[in-house]
């Protein structure tokens, strides 16, 4: 498995300035065509500087530009967009290594965009692009190898034989493009963008971003894994993006203020030291620290969403996890997360598929990783998520959407839809986690039942009504996707701000926009709909900054001051929103303030809904759950927690339950939450400034500073009933 | 065995003169805010004098990107071409001895280089040896665990 550069066949190559960083930015993107292996460098516009910032804002407006509204997500003109933001690479506050990454779907159809950690994009910043497209399809399998130091983008054909899984490859790749890969640091200086062999049948498909890890000397991975990126990467033959520079310093963004960039650095690190012992433990458990709390509180997704909890949850509580998870060691995602909450359970040996009995370093698992793809499918063996979770980032698939269509395959399996037959012989009981693998592995495969289970729940939940005469209200109820994309691993039963959380979204269900159901459900903070309507204002928006900031959202309220409580908005966390204005303030020289924030979000945000418009979705009737995801379906589900049923009945709707059959309940129930829903989808649309249909009013967007004509025409169109 | 600065504070009488042939050694000016070593006042005629201990080596596991490393003298250095100036290390330090000066990209430490020691009017100061130790040899156990074989 030996390769050196000379193995790469050069197809092409660009040599580029080397740009330098002023205050956050280079002011230039690169072009990458793919197709016609053209590079073209373009400089960024002030305009779109002023309203779209940077990252994730950068990242939709050249996808915009770059697509059409009849582009799909497999067209040539599709682009993948890495985009960082004025903050991304400092190394003085944590969480301050992200990338945004931007494409059209193949889950939905619409604009996608994902957060990601490793090193690329602060590199790729660093080698002076603020954002990378990556457009056209390729001939050939190519690497596109971009070198900072030199000024030089290539492409490069890849090799026969080269390894095609990103634990493989991603290795292979670092090793073969390093100047000298002798020398740790010049290995430490790559990072690789990849997918894996599933991403090339499944349109669930992961980027896998790396990060050399000098102490375990090897790559380690995370995730842009939403909504099937990497699958578009494949779709483009592109087998893998790598960045190599070397040279970070604390001052490579050229911050106007660096000594303020340190002390505001400085501050969080020393409160993440004394603190995160005792608050969420993150540098010891990473986010399966929260496994726990969301069992004690009925909200750990257990049997597809079924249930919120089970006695068994103790058995992959996060301290559990603390002992299979390496300790001590500085696992962050970027240099100076001091959070590093990137933990790895190091020579996991695999019980299964084509690396079976090899020691291996599973990144992970995260919250997400361990809920959806454990109790969600009633497993309970930490090492059966394990090796879910390592099998899913080397073959370039994401958990989550793995985690909880697995999951509507097995109830699929428990309600006698599915059996060997037709899962070409896989048991797909609860808890079967070789099952599960085995599912996975057919997708990597592309062979037999993986084929279709990759295809994902919307997918599955029609077909199964179809093929195989399942009932199609209930296959509908229970498909846990919003858009076509599978939700993340919260219940939201219970919380009907977080049903809006998730639903009321511009990319489908995911935990990024908004977490409310602690606000919601167990503090009845924001009892009204008007109140539920402001915090799903406020949160997407505070949270869409973070994107365009290149910044992770962990170190917000992941950690908070030890004072946080005697503050006036606990939930905001005001004390670090400060600080997040003096960081921006101290790098790019513009003063911030909090309205400010949330303004620049606020554009960035309805462009987004207006880009849904103009693709041809963006409507109210896009934006419903599932009914899984607001109360219960079947019967047994009502009477698992009958009290808590009956008594709402009796007091939130005025019916009195004595007497009623299970079937009436679970209808009365479901008719009274349906119409909460309805009224909080017109509280929010209103406070947002769209119709009732979802659509940005012209007036909300002149209001905003968003009024591009481009954009001003899309929603017209929709709103005059043109489009 | 590690060599470090041992320090009494009994003897320190708070002349500054460390600090001064400190910060002139290594930043080339009189600062006490630039020193490796430092003296704290606690009044009444008494002082402390913080300067790293060489054993702790908290920042040596906190390092990304493993600057930070023990020399073959037990001494903990900071290589200035791999500092990314994250100052994490500064953070975890338990006593402070680990510095930054605003605005300067690269944090700094007492390296037991003994200039101070020779010039203490005092002998409050002293280059000495001392036992490697568990904590001192805790970093190397977490990367040894994860080595590949």
């Amino acid at each position: 498995m030996d390769f050196t550069k000379k193995d790469f066949r050069l197809l092409a190559e660009h040599r580029y300035e080397k740009g330098a960083v002023h205050k956050g930015y280079n002011d230039r993107t690169l072009h990458v065509d793919v197709g016609s292996r053209k590079v073209t460098e373009k400089k960024v516009p002030s305009e779109m500087k002023a309203k779209f910032v940077g990252g994730k804002g950068y990242g939709l407006r050249l996808l915009w530009d770059g697509t059409k509204p009849t582009t799909r997500w497999n067209s040539p003109e599709n682009e993948i967009v890495i985009a960082m933001g004025p903050v991304c690479g400092n190394t003085n506050y944590p969480g301050s290594g992200k990338s945004l990454v931007v494409s059209i779907s193949p889950m939905t159809d619409i604009p996608i965009d994902s957060n990601v950690g490793g090193y690329f994009g602060p590199y790729l910043k660093f080698s002076g692009w603020d954002a990378l497209e990556l457009q056209g399809k390729a001939d050939k399998e190519t690497i596109v190898f971009i070198d900072g130091n030199e000024g030089l983008v290539q492409f490069l054909e890849s090799p026969e034989g080269i390894p095609e899984d990103t634990h493989l490859l991603a290795e292979v790749l670092t090793h073969a493009l390093a100047s000298d890969p002798s020398d740790p640091a010049e290995l430490q200086a790559i990072s690789v963008v990849s997918a894996g062999r599933g991403a090339d049948h499944s349109p669930m498909g992961v980027l896998n971003f790396s990060l050399y890890d000098k102490r375990r000397q090897g790559i380690r991975v995370k995730q842009a894994g939403r909504g099937g990126i990497g699958t578009v990467l494949r779709d483009k033959k592109i087998r893998a993006v790598v960045c190599r520079f070397r040279g970070v310093e604390q001052n490579s963004n050229d911050a106007v203020d660096p000594a303020a960039v340190q002390r505001l650095g400085l501050k969080l690190h020393r409160e993440i030291v004394q603190n995160d012992n005792d608050q969420c433990r993150m540098r010891r458990q990473g986010t399966a620290h929260l496994m726990e709390v969301m069992n004690d509180y009925d909200l750990l997704p257990t049997k597809n969403h079924k249930y919120g909890q089970d006695p068994k949850g103790p058995e992959i509580a996060s301290y559990v996890w603390e002992k299979y998870l390496t300790q001590h060691l500085p696992d962050g995602c970027w240099f100076g997360c001091t959070l590093a909450c990137a933990h790895s359970a190091d020579k996991f040996e695999l019980q299964t598929g084509p690396y079976k009995g090899q020691k291996v370093t599973v990144d992970g698992p995260e919250y997400e990783t361990a809920a959806g793809c454990g109790s969600n499918l009633y497993v309970y063996d930490p090492r059966g998520i394990l090796e879910i979770n390592f099998y899913c980032d080397t073959y370039g698939i994401d958990t989550i959407s793995f985690g909880t269509m697995c999951g509507f395959l097995m109830e699929c399996w428990e309600l006698g839809v599915l059996n060997r037959e037709r899962t070409d012989g896989i048991d797909l009981t609860w808890g079967n986690w070789k099952g599960a693998c085995q599912v996975l592995h057919d997708m990597a495969d592309g062979k037999r039942f993986g084929v279709l289970a990759g295809k994902g729940v919307r997918f599955l939940a029609e077909y199964f009504a179809k093929e195989y005469g399942a009932d199609a209200k209930l296959m509908k109820d229970i498909a846990m996707h919003g858009k076509g994309l599978e939700q993340s691993e919260y219940i939201s039963k219970e919380s009907l701000a977080q049903q809006g959380g998730y639903y009321l979204t511009n990319k489908g269900p995911q935990h990024d926009e908004a977490w409310l159901i602690f606000m919601d459900m167990v503090n009845n903070r924001i009892p009204t709909f008007e109140n539920k309507a402001e915090a799903l204002h406020y949160f997407p928006m505070f949270r869409t900054w973070f994107g365009l900031q290149g910044l992770c959202k962990l170190p917000w309220n992941d950690i908070e001051p030890a004072d946080n409580a005697k503050w006036k908005e606990p939930n905001k966390v005001p004390e670090h929103v400060d600080n997040y204005r003096e960081l921006y303030t101290a790098i790019t020289g513009e003063k911030l303030s909090w309205d400010e924030l949330i303004l620049q979000s606020e554009r960035v945000y309805n462009f987004q809904r207006a880009f849904n418009v103009r693709q041809g979705h963006g409507r109210r009737a896009e934006d419903h759950p599932p009914y899984r995801a607001m109360g219960p379906v079947l019967e047994d589900e009502y009477e698992a927690r009958a009290e808590r049923y009956d008594k709402q009945m009796k007091e939130k709707i005025g019916v009195d339950p004595a007497g009623k059959s299970v079937a009436e309940k679970v209808r009365i129930t479901r008719e009274y939450r349906e119409a909460q829903y309805e009224s909080l989808i017109d509280a929010v649309f209103k406070r947002r400034g769209w119709t009732s249909d979802g659509c940005p009013t012209p007036e909300h967007l002149m209001k905003i500073g968003m009024d591009l004509p481009e954009v001003l025409e899309v929603v017209k169109a929709r709103i005059e009933g043109r489009a | 065995m590690i060599k470090y600065l041992r320090t009494n504070d009994e003897k320190c009488v708070g002349c500054m003169t460390c600090t001064a042939v400190c910060s002139k050694l290594y930043f080339k000016e009189e600062n006490p805010a630039k020193s490796d070593i430092q003296v704290q006042d606690l009044g009444a005629g008494r002082f402390h004098l913080v300067a790293c201990d060489q054993e702790c080596r908290k920042c040596v596991a906190e390092c990304p990107t493993q600057a930070i490393t023990v020399s073959k003298t037990g001494v903990v250095m900071i290589d200035r071409k791999l500092c990314v100036g994250c100052l994490a290390c500064v953070a975890v330090c338990p006593t402070g001895a680990m510095r930054y000066y605003p605005g300067e990209k690269q944090p700094f430490k007492c390296v037991a280089c003994g200039a101070c020691a020779k010039q203490c009017p005092k002998g409050a100061l002293e280059i000495a040896e001392k036992e490697e130790s568990p904590a001192s040899r805790a970093w190397a156990d977490a990367i040894a665990a994860v080595r590949k074989e």
